[in-house]
């Protein structure tokens, strides 16, 4: 539980911290909540020579609706996600993933960009922001460029971002009327990563035919999982405890995740398929009831 | 019922706030971490990755180059001064650093010490380790095989088994057995888990050599006989050294044991000449110090038809790991695993038990358990279980046929122990009744007929604490009794020292209460020291629920001491005689002249002042006190649980649990203890499991996976007792501190097991995880 040796930076400005981005490389490695990367280090896996907080940073910690999108700012901590009205009013299933992550004290440090950017599909808004169609804004020495979530998540650990790339905003498109969501986390102890993780997004029109759909896994593969088939199974369809089933099952079976002391592989995609159930139904449920 | 005092005297039964919190809540308390010392440096451990190699190689040349390392110790280096191997508390021996081969994964294999922790844990990284994989033994059950590797060559037994151990009549049982009508068996394993105490392990060793003083700050359940053990270990001469336990962030056993680490640094004070410190990681106290459990148990019960209990048959394997470090009574080496004819009256009973090596980390540790009596309760009440289903009786009825009656006692188990007293009826009644049994029976008809899972399990629970009479009890040779000196100050304030050391029991409480019951000087009055061998009274420590029995038992002995001294002073000051004089708790009076008497403090005063020609002046006692049985706390547990039968999750929805402890000092401390060890219970069986998998690698050795409950896993626990005081503890306490840890493992897996008992179900083995419940409701075609 001691890390190595590590100089420390301390930007003030975006610019700033790209040029340091640029100057180290790879043996840099920027500090947000440091609630993933500190255990990290400390356990010895992570062994940067450059941290880079960017907590100094203004400017980085926002939740707004602007030009038909959700934008919330890097730094934003969960903790400012549970107590944001729009959040509370307008987004539930962000409201239930802020809500599932570990404790409160981690969710008083912990930025959404940094649970993005760390590319661990343990992660819980992984699968919402799947869930979603969110994009991530990713700034560099060119400036920004949007990604979107399906091509962000590359494998264990390793995203799109480019290493001399900060994470500065996520960008979620703004959920049509009768819309809902809701995230179910099946984990052995509150703080504990999930087992498996499923998040619900569907818009419903006045006869309660499904418009959109978005479902995102967690931690049921080596990356965050869109189950794109049961999404597009649903879209067009009633959403009935008939078609909710059959989306549930086309999502295990998009699920490949590997067995380990939260249960054998075979106990977790049928999880991934209960909790989509789940997960729908509420997330249906929210859409009827929205005007 | 014991005379209550007022209020402002605080004696027992009263619910005073814990006078340690203060400091506590402050952040203001002294745990090991907390000691600095001028040009202290820092110890830190390089341990094996390999749960069985041969060392070949040992490189420490780079790491002693790295700028402010001043010393890396090996094994080899200690066996220059006869110091690579040290006794366990059990009568084997444990490598303090590994020399030849390493016997489990994170075992001590060199020692770095530098100038700070940082570079200390970096140089760590530099030393260079050649290992030989050996073939590894995890399965205890395959450690008799012929082609299973020898794991202790130093041994002259080339042999894993470490004992066998049996107690009872085996012919008896036998033939009861097979003459039984009915027979019920259950194969139980109990996990091993950690008690993960919060403080992690450590220690800080300083060595003045102008006066040849060596004095060791150390996270001991058991200072004296460390300092003992030190003394005998390292031939230091024992005046020479003292031991401070400073404040334990809890201890649940793990803190009886002494680690290599403590070895290591006191070696390199020694050497270097500077004070040492070395505190344990997270991971390092879950993976390489005193675990407990690792009972694999079989139990087999017969009955007549009608559910009476005839005979129980006990056989167990117990994985001790690479070294038998239990700390346990000499002639116990599976503890009081013999109480686990538990509350029914046996007319027959063995129970044998063969203790092995395996590539495993070394115990096993009591934890929160006076000696393997969790095991036994777990087995007795689970086997309980499996007997009603087989005789398709109410596991109350069964429960009730065989209790053993009050007018029994004191009861003669057919393993050889005495019960001191015991109601189980009363308290099994009390919990039946809190709970709403019939109700929750009707209920769970209901839910089954709707498809729903929903299950009560009950856990009549006896346990044996306070060891131990010195006929039979030691530990290493020193026998288990335990002390308190009491010094009374001429303004009528006191001070006790106690031979035990609290790590969160509240002794500083409760010990001023005793007091302050035998005295009534005011609880707030007394202060307590524990910890410092210099200065406290020689004892075992804390541990086996064995504080009050034995040290609170010296304390109450030690003021009656006082109080009769006070009594020669009082006649003096009154000029009467002594026979003239009442006592009521604060002071003495003339018999039918209650306005003629003196108060305790005004004795106190005239003990230094005004004291008798002839008398030793000062009014103070020491008291070590040999108690002449055990005591056995009692009672009765019953958890209500649903399940989800998607996922395979278990709610406790309800948890009642009615203890009897005897006479209780502190109600609001008795509380606080039940709910502390219900909320380990409850880990233990759903969550926590320290496994390894084939090649020998630690499963959940990290928080990530041993799994610690909060307050969100944790169901509201009510509780009750009733009172069945100790006949032969001079105020008739039993202890408690245990109680909670014992007996609900039981509870819980018994209402799991009861949830799906419809569905054939006999047992499952802890922990109760999700996967393992759904897997059954899948095998069983309830879920998909
Ligand atoms: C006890 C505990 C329990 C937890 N439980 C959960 C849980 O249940 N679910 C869950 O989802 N998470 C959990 N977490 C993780 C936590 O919620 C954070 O989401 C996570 O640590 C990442 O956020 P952070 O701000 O702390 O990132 P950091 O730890 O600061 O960074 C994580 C990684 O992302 C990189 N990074 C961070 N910000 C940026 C950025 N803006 N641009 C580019 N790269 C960046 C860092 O370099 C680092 O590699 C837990 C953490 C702890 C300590």
């Amino acid at each position: 539980m001691i890390p190595k040796a590590f100089d420390y930076c301390r930007p003030k400005t975006l610019p700033e911290a790209i040029s340091l981005l640029q100057q180290h490389g790879d043996a840099a490695k920027i500090l947000s909540g440091g609630e993933s990367l500190i255990p990290m280090m400390k356990m010895r896996l992570a062994q940067p020579e450059y941290l880079i907080d960017i907590n100094q940073i203004s400017g980085l910690e926002y939740i707004k609706e602007e030009d038909g999108y959700l934008k919330i700012g890097a730094l934003t901590r969960e903790a400012d996600l549970e107590a944001s009205d729009l959040i509370r009013s307008k987004y539930p299933l962000i409201l239930d993933t802020a809500f599932s992550i570990a404790d409160p004290q981690v969710r008083n440090l912990a930025t959404v960009g940094g649970n993005l950017a760390h590319g661990d599909p343990a992660n819980d808004h992984p699968a919402t922001m799947l869930a979603l169609n969110a994009e991530v804004v990713a700034t560099g020495p060119n400036g920004e460029r949007s990604i979107p979530i399906k091509e962000f998540f590359v494998s264990l650990f390793t995203t799109a971002l480019q290493p001399n790339e900060i994470l500065t905003e996520i960008r979620i498109p703004a959920p049509p009327a009768k819309s809902g969501g809701a995230y179910f986390k099946l984990e052995r102890k509150v703080g504990d990563f999930a087992t498996v993780g499923v998040a619900a997004q569907v818009a419903v029109d006045a006869k309660g035919v499904c418009q959109q759909a978005g479902i995102g896994l967690t931690n049921a593969g080596g990356t965050p999982i869109k189950a794109e088939k049961a999404e597009e199974f649903l879209r067009g369809k009633p959403l009935d405890d008939g078609n909710i089933s059959q989306a549930a099952s086309l999502a295990a079976d998009d699920a490949h995740p590997s067995s380990d002391l939260r249960g054998p592989a075979e106990y977790k995609i049928s999880m991934v398929r209960e909790l989509t159930k789940r997960a729908l139904t509420k997330a249906v449920n929210r859409a009827s009831q929205e005007r | 019922m014991l005379a209550k005092t007022l209020p402002e005297i605080g004696g027992m039964g009263h619910p005073i706030k814990r006078k340690e919190d203060l400091r506590f809540i402050q952040g203001k308390g002294n745990y090991i971490d907390d000691v600095q010392l001028p040009g202290m440096i820092y110890g830190h451990m390089v341990r094996s990755p390999y749960a069985h190699a041969r060392i070949t190689a040992i490189r420490t040349e780079e790491a002693k180059k790295l700028p402010g390392v001043l010393a890396v110790i090996t094994g080899e280096d200690l066996a220059k001064a006869n110091l690579a191997w040290m006794p366990t508390l059990f009568h084997d021996k444990q490598m303090v650093l590994a020399t030849g081969k390493v016997l489990f994964q994170s075992q001590e294999v060199a020692f770095v010490v530098a100038e700070d922790r940082y570079t200390a844990a970096d140089a760590a990284d530099l030393v260079e380790i050649d290992y030989e994989e050996l073939p590894v033994l995890i399965d205890p059950h395959k450690s008799q095989d012929s082609d299973a590797p020898i794991l202790r060559e130093d041994r002259e037994e080339k042999s894993n088994l470490i004992f066998h151990w049996e107690v009872g009549d085996r012919a008896a049982t036998d033939q009861a057995m097979k003459s039984a009508p009915v027979t019920a068996k259950v194969n139980a394993f109990f996990p091993r888990c950690h008690p993960a105490p919060l403080e992690t392990c450590g220690c800080v060793i300083d060595f003045n050599s102008a006066t040849g003083k060596l004095t060791a700050w150390i996270t001991s359940q058991a200072p004296h006989a460390h300092r003992t053990v030190f003394a005998l270990v390292a031939g230091l001469p024992e005046q020479n050294i003292r031991v401070i336990s400073p404040d334990i962030g809890g201890g649940f056993g793990n803190k009886v044991p002494v680690y290599p680490g403590y070895v290591c640094a006191a070696v390199a004070a020694l050497t270097v000449g500077r004070p040492v410190k070395w505190i344990e990681t997270r991971s390092e106290n879950l993976q390489s110090t005193g675990f407990a459990r690792d009972y694999h148990m079989e139990a087999e019960l017969a009955a007549d038809k009608e559910g009476r209990l005839k005979a129980l048959r006990v056989k167990t394997l117990a994985d001790h790991g690479a070294f038998n470090a239990a700390a346990q009574p000499t002639k116990f080496p599976a503890g009081l695993f013999s109480i686990c004819t538990g509350s029914y009256d046996f007319s027959s009973a063995f129970c044998e038990v063969d203790g092995v090596y395996t590539n495993k980390a070394p115990g096993g540790i009591a934890y929160r358990c006076s000696f393997r009596v969790t095991e036994a309760a777990y087995l007795i009440e689970r086997a309980m279980d499996v007997l009603a289903q087989e005789l398709k009786l109410d596991p109350v009825e069964l429960r009730r046929k065989n209790f053993i009656p009050p007018e029994k006692f004191p009861y003669s188990s057919p393993l050889g122990w005495s019960y001191d007293s015991g109601n189980y009826q009363g308290a099994l009644d009390l919990a039946l009744e809190r709970i709403g049994y019939n109700d929750l029976r009707k209920e769970q008809a209901e839910k089954r007929e709707r498809g729903e899972l929903m299950g009560i399990g009950i856990s009549s629970f006896t346990e044996i604490v306070g060891a131990g009479p010195s006929h039979t009890f030691d530990i290493l040779g020193l026998k288990m009794f335990d002390s308190a000196e009491l010094r009374v100050h001429p303004t009528g304030k006191a001070i006790m020292r106690m031979g035990t050391k609290s790590q969160g029991q509240g002794h500083e409480t409760t010990y001023a209460q005793i007091v302050a019951q035998e005295l009534g000087i005011p609880a707030a009055d007394v202060a307590i020291e524990e910890g410092d061998t210099d200065t406290a009274p020689y004892g075992l420590g804390t541990y086996a629920s064995r504080s009050t029995p034995t040290s609170g038992a010296a304390a109450a002995l030690a003021a009656r001491k006082v109080r009769e001294k006070a009594r020669k002073i009082a006649a003096h000051l009154l000029e009467v005689s002594e026979e003239d004089l009442e006592w009521e708790p604060g002071k003495f009076s003339v018999k039918g002249a209650p306005g003629k008497s003196k108060t305790i403090q005004e004795i106190a005063f005239a003990a230094y002042t005004n004291f008798p020609q002839g008398m030793e002046p000062g009014l103070e006692a020491v008291h070590y006190y040999d108690p002449p049985n055990l005591t056995f706390p009692f009672g009765t547990y019953i958890a209500v649980v649903d399940i989800d039968k998607g996922t395979g999750e278990v709610k406790v929805r309800r948890f009642v649990a009615v203890d009897d402890c005897g006479n209780i000092i502190n109600p609001m401390i008795v509380e606080g203890q039940v709910h502390g060890g219900l909320t380990e219970g409850l880990a233990i069986a759903f969550m926590q499991e320290i496994s390894y998998d084939e090649s020998g690698n630690i499963q959940g050795g990290t928080f990530m996976d041993y799994l610690v409950p909060t307050a969100v896993e944790t169901p509201h626990w009510e509780t009750g007792h009733t009172c069945t005081p100790s006949p032969h503890h001079p105020f008739g306490a039993k202890g408690v501190g245990e109680s909670p840890n014992v007996g609900s493992p039981a509870a819980f897996v018994n209402a799991v097991v009861d949830a799906l008992s419809h569905l054939g179900v006999k047992h499952i083995d802890m922990p109760l995880s999700p996967w393992k419940i759904w897997q059954i409701l899948k095998d069983k075609g309830v879920t998909q």
